[in-house]
């Protein structure tokens, strides 16, 4: 069978404004959406540009706008996106070309919450440091982000606000803030608590719907916020 | 409007960065190396890792169950009983020495990275949890024993984020998405590396950087094959740069493939889902492992069940008589499923629409893991031919070397291992040669020389299109060059490469912008690919035995007189098919013995 694949492009080399173009393409119920992307990029069109690397969901680098949503392109199958199907960039960034988004911004936000284990004691023993199955269940959620982006660009606090640190951010501060081991938590919540820090989050819940990893990023956002009023004198 | 018109490639000279030392590729080999820089040279130190992805795209992060050491956390392990493994698991043609110094260092790298933040999971007691995996025995092969330290089955994901992670605390400096196309090596292959040299795909710009010492950290070149479990980027970059370069390439026919590959689409269901109890069924319902591996069954080695799998295929005991057999995962129930297997349960929910914990999954062998690559010592030095000649100032770590810790056949576990003791040791010796060397001197040649290749590529308006030519490769080398292999088929094999590198050099770029031409980097990495496949063929054709990974049907048997030796293949001149030459493998504590599970 043939889908109907309608996709957004725009190349500021050449074009002067975005546009839809549509291909038809060969496909399985089975395919994915990044094989339909290939085969526009291997047999038709080479101007086609997008990021992608692991093509299973692990690697994160194929977030897109998918018949409406944020999804990754290689997650998601003919089967269940139908046969006329949809494709833009993830909205709320800015567009390089095409599908690719400029990430930088991204980037820098996740930076600037330490996004690391600060805490240089080791055991005196040399052995690895204890920690209850109970302790790391505590941020198992949040340790699964891939940074794929599509929480932060699917939230309309964000669009409202680029310099919203966004859910991505939060979900990655969420994950040293609860892990025992760490000793910046103090110093982490106060980023968190800055004018642009958790308080942006609307509890929209888009995030949660556009997370490929099924985590629950408004709850964590929740937490985070909860531990600053803990502190508050 | 159009600020940057069609067809105006006239370029400038290249932009240059002064480093102290420079990683290619972010996976866990260089960013552990450059964790490892900055730590021995200071904050003052100019580190960069150079990616052609954002970091956390990097393939290490898709690896699933576990990095072994023998803690003996959850029952009695020995680190020289892992050794024992690994060498027998490659088949005998593991260096001792370097497997030696692997399995040793095992212990505390993993401790390491715990004090770094990874997450594992962990026992009742609060230790690193640990579980079984492929090949892994007490007591040299007595039975299973539980060494593979694990978080979830997202073991790699966790390595790359807290390597990262520590990177970004210490300052490393990342230059994301550029592709390495070559090494500055002013005084060619007898003398330094003093860089790399590099297109910017933001740009389409030629970038220099100059730094006393270079780390290879690439990956693998998986994507030769059709069925693989590599990311579309893993095309064998610095393997083929070092090859073009006149560097040797050691062992490149040993190829993994593993078991266990989601049918049709190669992804991989950890070998963690026969580690947790799963196991393989055939088209008649036998667990048909028993009969080819009495002690381990389903967890022998990679190679072994890979082999046993394509003969229950072959004697028409496929499901359906089909090309694929069932991995049985049911009985393992959903607390298992979910709580310690959970990433691999949804990519069967996800890709097949099936239910682990009701029904059967289709397998077959996938492309997984080049054990070959560009040779080096114990601490990442890059040798220069099999006498063992350092390239001074030229290092690599990870699956594009070879150590040799892997053999003829890796163990699982023993690659995130690799990754982690041999990019560290990497980087512990580079910051010495960091100390050492004095003020690179520019390749102005090297950069001249690809700016030119660039703008010939690009400039070409007819010829093939690289998926073309990128489809046939995969076809030839998965059907010809793959778990079983003949003289016959290796030398049509050899044949078909042979042509596609011929009408390679007639390749058409579709996309003539500057700004992220992914058209232009899939030309480039076809052109890698070609070059990896090339000297894995050659390599293959002369081996006439069958060793780990590499199992000749027309030479059945592993032959120790002749061939206990790894195989050196170097780029003679374009057109000409490869030198080879041998270097001995280094044998110290286990004599090779026959090899059963």
């Amino acid at each position: 069978m043939d889908v109907q694949l309608r996709i957004l492009r725009f190349d500021p080399e050449r074009d002067d404004l975005a546009h839809w173009e549509e291909y038809a393409v060969p496909a399985e119920p089975s395919d994915r959406v990044l094989d339909l992307l290939h085969h526009v990029k291997w047999y038709q069109d080479g101007t086609l540009t997008f990021r992608r690397s692991c093509a299973h969901g692990v690697c994160g680098s194929d977030a897109m706008l998918i018949n409406g949503r944020n999804r990754l392109a290689c997650e998601y199958l003919v089967k269940d996106a139908g046969r006329a199907i949809s494709v833009e960039p993830v909205p709320g960034s800015q567009v390089i070309k095409d599908l690719l988004v400029d990430l930088e911004g991204f980037w820098d936000k996740y930076r600037s919450v330490m996004p690391y284990l600060v805490n240089d004691e080791v055991p005196e023993d040399g052995k690895e440091r204890r920690q209850s199955p109970d302790e790391r269940e505590r941020f198992d959620d949040t340790s699964k982000c891939i940074l794929c982006g599509a929480c932060t660009t699917a939230c309309p606090s964000f669009w409202a606000n680029p310099d919203y640190v966004g859910p991505a951010a939060i979900v990655n501060a969420h994950r040293f803030i609860f892990d025992s081991r760490d000793h910046a938590t103090e110093e982490r919540l106060e980023i968190m608590a800055d004018a642009d820090g958790v308080w942006r989050c609307r509890t929209i819940f888009n995030c949660v719907e556009a997370c490929p990893r099924g985590i629950n990023i408004t709850r964590a956002i929740m937490e985070v916020t909860r531990q600053i009023e803990i502190r508050r004198p | 409007m159009s600020l940057v018109r069609q067809g105006d490639r006239s370029r400038p000279r290249p932009r240059t960065h002064d480093l102290d030392a420079v990683v290619v590729g972010a996976g866990g080999a260089g960013l552990y190396a450059a964790l490892e820089l900055k730590r021995d040279l200071g904050p003052e130190a100019r580190i960069g890792v150079i990616s052609k992805l954002y970091p956390t795209r990097s393939h290490t992060g898709a690896a699933q169950g576990g990095v072994c050491a023998a803690l003996g956390n959850t029952e009695e392990d020995n680190w020289e009983w892992h050794w024992f493994d690994t060498v027998k698991g490659g088949d005998y043609l593991v260096d001792q020495d370097a497997a030696e110094v692997m399995c040793h260092d095992a212990v505390e790298t993993v401790i390491n990275l715990e004090h770094l933040g990874l997450p594992f999971n962990r026992t009742p007691e609060g230790l690193i949890d640990q579980r079984r995996f492929g090949g892994h025995t007490r007591n040299f092969g007595e039975g299973p024993v539980r060494r593979a330290c694990y978080a979830a089955d997202r073991t790699g994901h966790h390595i790359l984020q807290t390597l990262y992670e520590q990177c970004i605390r210490h300052d490393v400096l990342f230059y994301d998405e550029y592709q390495v196309l070559d090494l500055a090596m002013p005084a060619g292959a007898d003398g330094r590396v003093n860089g790399v040299i590099a297109l910017q795909l933001s740009s389409g710009e030629v970038h220099s950087f100059r730094a006393k010492a270079v780390l290879f950290a690439t990956g693998g070149f998986g994507k030769i094959f059709k069925v693989t479990s590599n990311a579309h980027t893993l095309t064998g970059d610095g393997v083929a740069i070092a090859y073009r370069r006149g560097l040797p390439l050691e062992d490149m026919e040993f190829f993994q493939f593993h078991p266990t590959g989601m049918y049709k689409l190669g992804f991989l269901l950890s070998e963690a889902m026969r580690g947790e109890g799963g196991f393989l069924v055939n088209g008649k319902g036998e667990r048909f492992m028993e009969r080819y591996a009495p002690t381990m069954k389903d967890l022998a080695s990679r190679d072994v069940v890979s082999r046993s799998i394509y003969q229950e295929i072959a004697a028409g005991r496929g499901i359906d008589g089909k090309d694929f057999v069932h991995l049985d995962v049911r009985h393992l129930g959903a607390k298992v499923l979910n709580e310690k297997l959970p990433d691999m349960s949804g990519f069967i929910r996800t890709y097949f629409g099936i239910e682990p914990l009701t029904d059967l999954v289709p397998i077959q062998p996938t492309a997984h893991y080049a054990m070959g690559g560009i040779p080096t010592d114990i601490d990442g030095r890059v040798l220069a031919d099999e006498s063992g000649r350092l390239v001074p100032g030229f290092f690599a770590a990870g699956e594009c070397a070879c150590v040799s810790v892997h053999g003829a056949n890796r163990l699982g576990t023993n690659s995130l291992l690799d990754i982690l003791v041999f990019g560290r040791r990497a980087g512990i010796a580079m910051a010495e040669e960091v100390r050492r060397a004095h003020t690179p001197e520019p390749d102005t040649a090297a950069e001249a020389s690809v700016t030119a290749a660039l703008d010939e590529l690009l400039a070409r308006t007819e010829g093939e299109r690289p998926a073309v030519i990128r489809e046939e490769l995969q076809e030839t080398m998965f059907t010809k060059c793959g778990v079983y292999r003949s003289s016959a088929l290796l030398m049509q094999a050899w044949g078909e490469v042979d042509d596609l590198r011929v009408r390679a050099q007639q390749l058409v770029v579709q996309d003539k912008g500057k700004r992220y031409n992914t058209d232009l980097g899939e030309a480039l990495e076809l052109l890698f690919l070609l070059d990896c496949a090339e000297a894995l063929v050659a390599s293959a054709v002369a081996r006439t035995e069958s060793r780990g990974a590499h199992a000749r049907e027309d030479y059945p048997d592993r032959d120790d007189v002749n061939w206990l030796k790894h195989t050196f293949a170097f780029r003679w001149s374009d057109g000409a098919p490869p030198r080879l030459a041998y270097r001995p493998a280094t044998i110290t504590r286990f004599e090779p013995k026959p090899r059963t599970y």
